[in-house]
């Protein structure tokens, strides 16, 4: 019988290994930004089984630090699809690996 | 862990599988839906029912429906009437639908339960939290603030349009 930490953190890293690996074979860009988006949700998964284990209130302050920044990663993120989307024409993200100045 | 735990995580580990496997983007974000609701609710399992609602309400409500209106709106032309109707078939709506169902009867079983934490689970209620947030992080909260105005500015700055004011007579021999 495993403990509920030992559970929570293999979730955690379940899910952090599985965005993982979608940024690295995806190559349409919205899909990578929806596995940072994966990645960051498993890490604030990790900070609140944390708090529960300890009985601390710090780890679930983490996860709203957490929130407030995929917030603003997403918007920011987004905006700067839409501006290569309207120069390339594509979301394949290889199509902007060289730089015209 | 009891077997709501374990129910949840499975849907959690099954949708995320989905998602990383879908070919379309739509299909995709239905599935991201369903396995943050699932994380939802093992939130609520380790005692953390305000990260729940947190959870819930800004990444399966505010930052799902940011990025579904985006993809919505980068559709445009005529193929996109043939693709909403190939992406609301029946078929592509049960496989969520399925696994919402199993997070909701696990749902209702928990709230029908009397509360109580199993094992080592502390519940750490939400005074608690934001009177940590507004004491001694005070100064991270006024730096999440800073950020989230760079973000507004910064998502304003680029996804404006730049009005073109070229005459005719230079984009033609430009092109």
């Amino acid at each position: 019988m495993i403990t509920s930490t030992t559970a929570g953190l293999t979730l955690a890293g379940i899910l952090f290994t599985l965005g993982l690996i979608s940024i690295l074979i995806r190559r349409n860009i919205i899909f990578m930004l929806v596995s940072v988006e994966i990645m960051l949700n498993a890490a604030g998964l990790a900070f609140v089984v944390a708090a529960s284990r300890w009985g601390q209130p710090e780890g679930q302050v983490m996860f709203m630090f957490i929130l407030a920044m995929a917030a603003a990663e997403v918007s920011v993120g987004l905006a700067l699809i839409l501006q290569l989307y309207h120069q390339l024409k594509t979301l394949d993200s290889d199509e902007a690996s060289r730089m015209r100045g | 862990m009891g077997p709501a735990f374990y129910i949840a995580a499975a849907v959690a580990v099954i949708s995320t599988l989905m998602v990383i496997t879908r070919y379309n983007i739509m299909h995709a974000l239905l599935y991201l839906i369903v396995s943050l609701l699932s994380i939802a609710v093992v939130f609520y399992l380790y005692g953390a029912p305000f990260m729940a609602a947190l959870e819930v309400i800004i990444y399966a409500g505010a930052i799902m429906v940011l990025i579904i209106f985006f993809v919505m709106m980068l559709n445009l032309g005529p193929q996109t009437a043939g693709e909403e109707r190939m992406w609301l078939q029946p078929r592509i709506w049960i496989g969520p639908s399925i696994l919402c169902a199993a997070l909701l009867l696990e749902l209702g079983y928990l709230i029908l339960q009397p509360a109580h934490a199993t094992g080592d689970i502390h519940v750490v209620d939400p005074k608690t939290v934001g009177k940590t947030l507004f004491g001694p992080y005070i100064l991270a909260v006024e730096l999440a603030g800073m950020l989230l105005m760079a973000g507004i500015v910064g998502a304003y700055h680029l996804g404006r349009q730049k009005k073109k004011i070229t005459h005719r007579f230079l984009e033609r021999t430009s092109s």
